[in-house]
């Protein structure tokens, strides 16, 4: 028998958060085990990276279980999410980038920066296209 | 697009979100089409208008 909708996206849902929050956790320890508890070692290093690359891949995967798991007009939700987020971390991005290289910002236009733009516009994004359709 | 979802769901004593469910989307979606502000695909309002015996049409007017 098939799964309630709304179980199956409350189960997706914490799915996609426990991916989420290891891939998290193993950034921080990729980051800064590297700078602070084994510092120099550089194949314990590789290793927590190659780490961090197969949890991002188990994110996605989740991700992707996710939107799939959602009905259509949650999915119209989240992909107008999507494609302003995206567009804006293109635009925003590459102005960001050519700010640093033509010197106008004296600090370095960091990657960082760009995720958490991405993040806020996301997050934004699908708060007010679920205000829309209430 | 305007539609009788509210009145039948009223006529045959169902929650938003027993429609919902009988449908397989979330209670959000079926107030947002009973509203009007969302549209509805072809496979899901086939399902509506086979759970009210009707066929689509009569629940769906385009405005």
């Amino acid at each position: 028998m098939k799964e309630p909708r709304v179980e199956l996206t409350k189960k997706n849902t914490l799915n996609l958060a426990f991916w989420t929050g290891a891939w998290v956790i193993n950034v921080a320890i990729s980051t800064f085990g590297s700078l602070l508890l084994w510092e120099g070692n550089t194949l314990l290093t590789v290793f927590v990276i190659l780490l961090n690359f197969l949890v991002g891949i188990g994110m996605i995967l989740a991700n992707i279980r996710h939107l799939k798991g959602l009905d259509e007009l949650q999915r119209k939700i989240q992909l107008e999410a999507m494609g302003i987020a995206l567009g804006l971390a293109v635009v925003a991005g590459l102005s960001y980038s050519t700010l640093d290289q033509t010197n106008i910002i004296s600090y370095n236009a960091e990657i960082a920066h760009l995720v958490i733009l991405i993040g806020v516009t996301y997050m934004a994004a699908i708060l007010i296209g679920n205000s829309r359709y209430r | 697009m305007k539609n009788k979802i509210k009145v039948l769901r009223a006529e045959h004593d169902l929650t938003q979100e027993q429609l919902a469910g009988k449908v397989d989307v979330s209670r959000q979606t079926i107030n947002a089409i009973e509203k009007g502000k969302f549209d509805p695909s072809l496979p899901l309002a086939f399902k509506i208008s086979k759970l009210f015996n009707m066929s689509i049409e009569e629940i769906f007017q385009n405005e």
